[in-house]
């Protein structure tokens, strides 16, 4: 057997490396005010500025009360269920966010999806909440085009991880042929 | 076999490559031990008790010389010259450097071959039937549909965070050799009246810390919507299964929790929303997997021959055991499968050294055409071998002590690596197997107790099958030390079963003699011909349970 050598990864500089931040898909970082909100321990929702994130059930409420819409969005807990009526009730917003609770829990993935493919929800979908690099390319894949990174990730590996594949073999919100019908 | 095409090989080296990377980091700090550990574990790397392991995927358990002789070479420059195949169709490697896992992945893509979810939360290597494509009780050949489920699972954005592991079974013959009642899913493929291809989907199985056997959610469902089925039932799982206990995690829970009904009619519901969308397959599809497992090149095999097979089993004593044990009917007149068995005294069952490696390369070059199958049972298989040729293989298999003549019987013991390797293991299971096999050695005496499923597993995650073996053995640790609980009538096979545990657990040195306790009720109340499963349910457990605790 040949010797193998497998390739190198493209260096990339520690020293100006940045942590943290919202990035797009189209991998360039933005400048972004939206804050996030979360209720405190006792569950209530403490005192904020806008523009800012909150939960899914207090901007419903928020809408229903017709206060400050533009300046509100919601960010939807890993557990929340769509239905029709939620589809077409988010589908007023420019742009949600899906919260990961630890990184390990992928319902997120299945609740972009569904944004995607059956809501045909066309605004902002971010990832917040405990998002790494690591997995930023299936967020992609299934939807997200946004991405608020733990603050300890880096940028440049984020933007490096985004691009880890050339080819898939499934279905997604990215390539709407599986690969078995793209064959020759 | 499948041969990767440009796609394949794209996404493997792009996956090496991204483990790469990750490793890096992983070493530099940047990457923390707990968000390394799904990435490693989804390219099969677990940190063990005396080194890491590193979990090499044999789709559907078909491998090739060429793709065996890598592992062998592998297993040299990286590990100790040997490897261990699992009751997951898989091989081990007990002793890589965790820094040396990105290069071993590179060499197996070069042969085609990868570690992509071998471990962790994930859609697992699908399994099958070791004798697909050429049984004699085969409807389907389970391959073609195996390797279309393996491209749809790999690398699923949408399921690699799943609660818990997941595994998939799929038989196309009539008798299940791929224990898919066992199974998160399991799949069991038909024919219509037409003879188009029907799947009749079961989900809920599984063994480990609560064994149970899967429901039906589908009958008879027509094969182009297999993975749009899939993808309804992952789905379901992945937004309803828990999240809050690992014990609690796996798909049966669910199932359990829901009831059936309430499981079938989500599915179906998410379902209907699938149903004919993009995933659907097509006839090209099928066609395409289908022709990378063509017909060998089979030869005629005269009528003389298949004569003269049959005397030398009549003349040659020795012969006629490995014929009646490890050799298999086969759907073409002429040919047989053979099993090569890794349960030998100087091995741990399914182990095999890399020179080892390398003959049996040969072998499957010179009499296999240069394939071979894993069992889950960890064992290996020839699969296309002319009778005219099984004396020969025979002799060159006796030379590497792999032609001991007592596959299916109790000797042929399913067994995990247990305590002395793996961190997950209350109790070392290869001690008890090896002392099992010494107490119960003598050929005539196993023949006379006829086919029996001894499994042993060293903890709850039952990666021994302890649960549907006739007779279980489960490793548990009590304040530090260790004991062994026995189960009885547990069965993978058609008639699922998961055994009955016979009572308070045993010390290791104990064992041979409780074993033999349970042998000797079967031998004294069988009724002719009757094997120790059935017996064991016609008389039940009580007059087990007086011999071994009296």
């Amino acid at each position: 057997m040949p010797e193998v050598t497998v390739e190198m990864t493209p260096t990339r500089e520690l020293s100006d490396l940045r942590q943290g931040g919202v990035i797009r898909q189209d991998q360039l970082v933005i400048e972004d005010a939206w804050q996030i909100v979360r209720l405190d321990e006792e569950g209530n929702l403490p005192s904020f500025e806008q523009p800012a994130l909150v939960p899914l059930t207090h901007w419903l409420e928020s809408i229903t009360a017709g206060t400050a819409r533009e300046q509100l969005a919601p960010w939807l807990p890993s557990d929340t269920e769509l239905t029709s009526e939620l589809g077409e009730a988010l589908s007023g917003t420019p742009l949600l966010a899906i919260d990961f609770p630890g990184f390990n829990d992928g319902r997120g993935y299945t609740i972009a999806r569904l944004l995607r493919e059956r809501y045909d929800y066309r605004g902002e979908i971010r990832a917040i909440g405990d998002v790494l690099v690591d997995q930023l390319y299936y967020m992609a894949r299934c939807g997200f085009n946004a991405f608020h990174l733990r603050d300890d990730q880096y940028v440049e590996d984020a933007m490096y991880a985004l691009s880890s594949f050339s080819v898939s073999y499934q279905t997604s919100v990215d390539q709407k042929t599986p690969l078995f019908a793209r064959r020759g | 076999m499948y041969r990767y095409d440009t796609y394949d090989q794209t996404l493997v080296d792009e996956r090496v490559a991204q483990f790469k990377d990750q490793m890096d980091r992983y070493l530099a700090g940047r990457l923390g031990e707990e968000e390394f550990r799904p990435l490693r574990l989804q390219n099969g790397l677990y940190i063990q008790r005396h080194a890491p392991m590193l979990r090499v995927a044999i789709p559907y358990g078909m491998l090739s010389a060429v793709q065996l002789r890598a592992l062998a070479n592998i297993s040299r420059r990286y590990d100790r010259s040997y490897g261990h195949f699992t009751t997951r169709q898989n091989l081990q490697l007990n002793w890589p450097k965790i820094e040396d896992v990105p290069a071993i992945l590179g060499e197996l893509a070069q042969v085609e071959m990868h570690a992509i979810q071998t471990s962790g939360n994930c859609i697992r290597n699908t399994t099958t039937d070791q004798f697909a494509g050429i049984a004699e009780d085969e409807t389907v050949d389970p391959r073609p549909w195996c390797e279309l489920i393996r491209q749809w699972s790999t690398l699923h954005p949408e399921f690699a965070y799943l609660p818990r592991k997941f595994k998939i079974a799929v038989t196309g013959a009539n008798a299940d050799r791929a224990a898919i009642q066992v199974h998160d899913i399991g799949i069991r493929l038909t024919r219509g009246d037409d003879g188009s291809v029907k799947a009749t989907i079961l989900a809920g199985g599984g063994l480990g810390r609560t064994p149970m056997v899967g429901d039906i959610v589908r009958e008879n469902l027509d094969w182009q919507h297999l993975l749009t089925y899939l993808d309804a039932i992952v789905r379901v799982y992945n937004q309803w299964g828990r999240r809050d206990n690992k014990y609690k995690a796996r798909i049966k829970i669910l199932v359990k929790a829901l009831g059936i009904e309430e499981f079938r009619t989500r599915v179906e519901k998410e379902w209907a929303h699938l149903k004919d969308g993009p995933e659907t397959l097509t006839d090209s599809a099928v066609t395409n997997a289908t022709g990378y497992f063509p017909e060998p090149a089979r030869r005629d095999v005269s009528e003389d021959a298949i004569n003269a097979y049959e005397a030398l089993r009549v003349e040659n004593r020795a012969f006629s055991r490995f014929v009646t044990n490890n050799v298999v009917g086969h759907k073409v007149p002429g040919y047989k499968a053979v099993t090569l068995s890794l349960k030998r005294r100087e091995l741990a069952p399914g182990d095999v050294t890399a020179d080892q490696m390398d003959a049996v390369a040969d072998l499957a070059e010179q009499y296999g055409f240069g394939e071979l199958r894993v069992t889950h049972e960890q064992n290996l298989v020839l699969s296309d071998v002319p009778v005219d040729e099984l004396e020969t293989l025979w002799k060159a298999l006796d030379t590497l002590g792999m032609a001991n003549p007592t596959v299916g019987t109790l000797a042929d013991m399913i067994c995990c690596p247990g305590g002395d390797f793996c961190s997950l293991a209350n109790a070392k299971s290869i001690p008890i197997a090896q002392a099992l096999q010494d107490r119960f050695e003598d050929l005539d005496f196993l023949y006379d107790l006829g086919p029996l499923d001894l499994n042993i597993s060293g903890c709850m995650n039952a990666c021994g099958h302890h649960h549907v073996g006739n007779i279980g053995i489960l490793g548990v640790d009590k304040k530090g030390l260790e004991f062994y609980q026995v189960s009885l009538g547990g069965r993978s096979d058609d008639n699922a079963t998961i055994g009955k545990i016979l009572g308070p657990s045993f010390n290791a040195e104990d064992m041979p003699n409780v074993i033999d306790k349970v042998l000797q009720v079967y031998v004294e109340q069988r009724l002719e011909d009757e094997v120790f499963v059935d017996t064991y349910h016609r008389i039940g457990m009580k007059p087990f349970k007086e011999r071994v605790y009296a």
